[in-house]
């Protein structure tokens, strides 16, 4: 106990030094800004991922811009996600500083009850951006809309081969299922068929084994700009002013929105100051012309909700998610 | 397209472009010779490097260091037997016997060459058929994949001498069952007793370090003098070099071998649910096939064909794998993800319209991989008398050596503490199978073809609706199928009928 509290005393005299270097240079500038000292960044996946991309986005962005002095990553692959959550409640203590990434299916993945921990033992700071659910065809497809696909898939279930770069119950699945059911379809008679990531899923598509794709929007606008597919429908409650042509499911006469958040959580026992400093710095980030920047070439949505609203957020989205599976017969 | 190819020729030859493709090249290689440290971390550590960068130098930059690591992991397989890329893991089967026998220059020279080979005529087919290539990396669904991988399957006779049918099958089997460790496709777990750390699995790397690199230097310590048996002669023979020269008779013999797999490699890397290292199990099996009864019995113990199979292969295999990158944005690897991650944050979306929209950055990257070879090959070819000098490091200093760049390779991907635990087990476990004589090679090619294996035969099944029609419905399934049986079955029916024959002569 005593070393680790001369640690941090210790780290927290040279933050100091260098909190007063930054500032130096700040007021030398003439500017008044203030600079958090250091970010950690927990990254539960490797290198190149979702996870990995915003959380690098996020501090390259408030670095950048000057918000944070210093920041680092680490990457912490395992378990799907649950050793990162499982390291950070075991050293909450010296983990202050740090901000964990995380997204929709950590929810899901507590849902199925497989992990020892869940995210519910973490401390909640603020969903950063989202993505949507984006249903995609070919562009050869004899599919122009939603409703003609459903009609198709009720003529005969084997019409429509749905595919997914998640497992069964996994995200893509899910919103799949979500989707049919509020077009009147009973979500267990999908064929779904899982692939292991959704670029293996897009493969999936393009090859003709399947009908229609399962995926985020941002990584099908990419591709949809590239020519190769069309998207049918996406799950955002209004269209995107980066892609104006792209319906919504609502607007076609399904009832259903959905949101895949990405956003932070700190470790458990979190002060409510320190929850508070990072949720100001965060909303300080979206003025930023380097946020901007990012958040253009990454097709990214900026979504902030924090606090009370996020916790009540992910207890909705939990409920929604946590009612489907059971139909589905997938919960344990 | 020429305006396009004669854009990328000038960009490729900026000076800027052309002395990052040579530092991109000389840093993968020292990188991908560290055991355990692949062209994914090599790449990864390069990303915050080229932020600033022009889209085409970053990605001539990531280019380079992805061959360059490719290249030089073969260095370790050969020398210690520790590959340090899992498309290595293929080179180890006859360049670490070869360099046990006294021939680690001549090895790593032919390694040198077929990579140059492999690499090169990839860069040739890509620059010629790039516009029929994405047609090609969509033309297989997953009943093919699954046949290619059940072809692949049938490699295991090339581990099996005499006698060891029977024991090559069985650690294949073994192999198979540990791929199904982890979530499966229905998202259950499987094998995993509460463990969140084997929720993802055994990874391949930590596999293939634990049964080669940490086994072999184990036996080193149970057995202090060298174990070859060729070293019989009296001679210290694993501390030399020897020749760097290959004979005529060896070109000769070789350049087939290095043709075949080149074209064999760079299809299959073309396919996006592929990879290299099937493409240099693939070309290791083909080779073994292929070969006279006699020179199958080379296989294993230091045959050059053994060697410059797969090297060719893993090499024309990540060339290959820009295909599906560049011309359909969709990454097929590991590797290429982390570079399609780079190409975003540049504001570059591969895909279909990418030679049209940005000619420079696609046309150069093809050319500038035609110059990483050669440069290569350059840089390569006269570090091997500096770095086999490694073997006469005395063995009590390089064992703990071995084991240390081992674990620290696998750590350094993983950044998990118990995957070093599972390491140490797996590999005194295989330490066991190696003095029963049980072949580990099997195993680590049941263990990386079984996940695959199981996840396209599952999806097979699931659109087919449960019927094994899959199996003969597509032609491309069908043909591979028809291979397969062909060559499991011909073996053995011309083996009992050569006993008959035999025994009419004998009545």
């Amino acid at each position: 106990m005593r070393l680790s509290e001369s640690k941090g005393h210790h780290r927290r005299q040279s933050n100091l030094i260098a909190t007063l270097l930054f500032l130096g240079i700040f007021f030398s500038a003439g500017q008044t800004a203030y600079a958090v000292e250091r970010l950690h960044f927990l990254i539960p996946g490797g290198a190149g991922g979702g996870w990995d991309t915003t959380a690098r986005g996020v501090g390259d962005a408030l670095t950048r811009s000057g918000i944070v002095s210093r920041a680092s990553y680490q990457n912490m692959s395992g378990g799907d996600g649950s050793k990162a959550i499982a390291h950070l409640i075991e050293s909450a203590e010296r983990q202050t500083d740090t901000l964990m990434i995380s997204s929709t299916p950590i929810v899901l993945k507590s849902l199925k009850n497989i992990f020892p921990q869940s995210y519910k033992d973490l401390t909640p700071v603020a969903a950063v951006i989202a993505d949507y659910g984006a249903f995609v065809v070919k562009t050869d497809s004899k599919y122009t809309s939603w409703q003609q696909m459903i009609d198709d898939f009720r003529l005969d279930p084997r019409n429509v081969l749905v595919a997914g770069g998640s497992v069964l119950g996994g995200m893509d699945h899910v919103v799949a299922a979500m989707a049919f059911k509020q077009s009147g379809v009973d979500p267990k008679s999908i064929r779904y068929i899982p692939y292991n990531a959704g670029a293996k899923a897009m493969v999936g598509l393009l090859s003709n084994e399947t009908q229609l794709l399962s995926t985020g929007l941002s990584e099908a606008l990419a591709l949809a700009e590239q020519g190769e597919v069309r998207v049918l429908a996406m799950t955002a409650a209004t269209r995107m002013d980066h892609a104006p042509e792209v319906p919504t499911l609502s607007e076609q006469g399904v009832d259903l929105v959905f949101t895949n958040w990405r956003g932070f959580f700190g470790a458990p026992g979190l002060s409510e100051n320190k929850v508070r400093e990072f949720q100001e710095l965060l909303l300080r980030m979206y003025d930023t012309k380097e946020w901007e920047d990012i958040r253009l070439k990454r097709g990214w949505t900026n979504l902030y909700i924090s606090g009370d609203d996020f916790i009540e957020f992910l207890k909705d989205q939990e409920t929604e998610m946590g009612y489907l599976l059971d139909e589905l017969g997938i919960r344990r | 397209m020429l305006d396009g190819i004669l854009q990328g020729l000038s960009t490729a030859f900026l000076p800027v472009n052309l002395m990052l493709l040579f530092v991109g090249c000389f840093a993968g290689t020292f990188i991908g010779m560290l055991p355990g440290l692949g062209p994914v971390s090599a790449i990864a550590l390069m990303i915050p490097i080229t932020y600033g960068f022009d889209p085409s130098s970053g990605l001539i930059l990531m280019a380079g260091v992805y061959y360059g690591a490719v290249f030089g992991g073969s260095t370790s397989a050969i020398l210690i037997n520790a590959p340090g890329v899992s498309g290595a893991v293929a080179t180890a089967f006859d360049g670490y016997p070869m360099a046990q026998r006294g021939e680690a220059g001549k090895a790593l020279a032919l390694a040198a060459y077929s990579s140059f080979a492999g690499g090169t005529i990839g860069a040739v087919f890509l620059l010629l058929f790039v516009p029929i290539l994405a047609k090609l990396s969509l033309s297989f669904q997953s009943a093919d994949y699954f046949a290619l991988m059940v072809f692949g399957l049938s490699a295991i006779t090339a581990f099996s001498g005499k006698g060891q049918v029977i024991k090559a099958v069985l650690m294949a089997l073994l192999g198979l069952m540990l791929a199904t460790v982890g979530e499966d496709p229905s998202g259950i777990q499987r094998f995993t007793f509460g463990i969140t750390d084997l929720y993802d699995g055994i990874s391949f790397l930590l596999l293939s370090m634990a049964t080669f690199a940490i086994a072999e230097a184990l036996m080193v310590v149970l057995r202090p003098s060298p174990p070859s048996k060729v070293a019989s002669a009296g001679k210290p023979t694993f501390q030399t070099l020897g020749s760097m020269k290959l004979s005529k008779e060896e070109i000769k013999d070789v350049a087939p071998v290095v043709a075949r797999s080149s074209v064999l490699g760079f299809f299959v890397g073309v396919l996006p649910g592929a990879g290299a290292t099937i493409a240099s199990f693939l070309a290791y099996g083909m080779e073994r096939n292929l070969a006279s009864a006699k020179q199958k019995l080379g296989f294993g113990k230091g045959s050059l064909r053994g060697l410059a199979a797969p090297e060719t292969a893993n090499n024309a295999a990540s060339t290959g794998s820009f295909v599906p990158l560049l011309t359909l944005g969709i990454p097929g690897s590991a590797t290429t993800a982390i570079m399609l991650g780079a190409l975003l944050s540049y504001g570059v979306q591969p895909g279909p319209r990418l030679y049209i929209d940005h000619p420079a950055v696609f046309w150069s990257v093809i050319i500038s991989m035609y110059l990483g070879n050669i440069i290569l090959l350059i840089l390569n070819l006269p570090l091997i008398p500096y770095i086999s000098k490694l073997l006469a490091v005395p063995r009590q200093f390089l064992t703990p050596i071995i084991l240390f760049l081992s674990l620290i390779g696998v750590y350094l991907v993983s950044f998990n503490t118990v995957d070093l635990f599972m390491m140490v087990v797996i590999g005194a476990i295989a330490v066991v199978f190696r003095v029963l004589n049980f072949p580990l090679a099997p195993l680590l090619l049941g263990f990386i073809l079984g996940g695959m294996m199981e996840e396209n035969l599952r999806r097979a099944l699931l659109i087919s609706d449960g019927s094994l029609e899959f199996l003969w419905q597509r032609p491309i399934t069908a043909t591979i199928i028809i291979i397969t049986v062909a060559t499991v079955l011909i073996p053995i029916v011309s083996s009992l009928r050569k006993t008959k024959g035999s025994r009419a002569l004998d009545t």
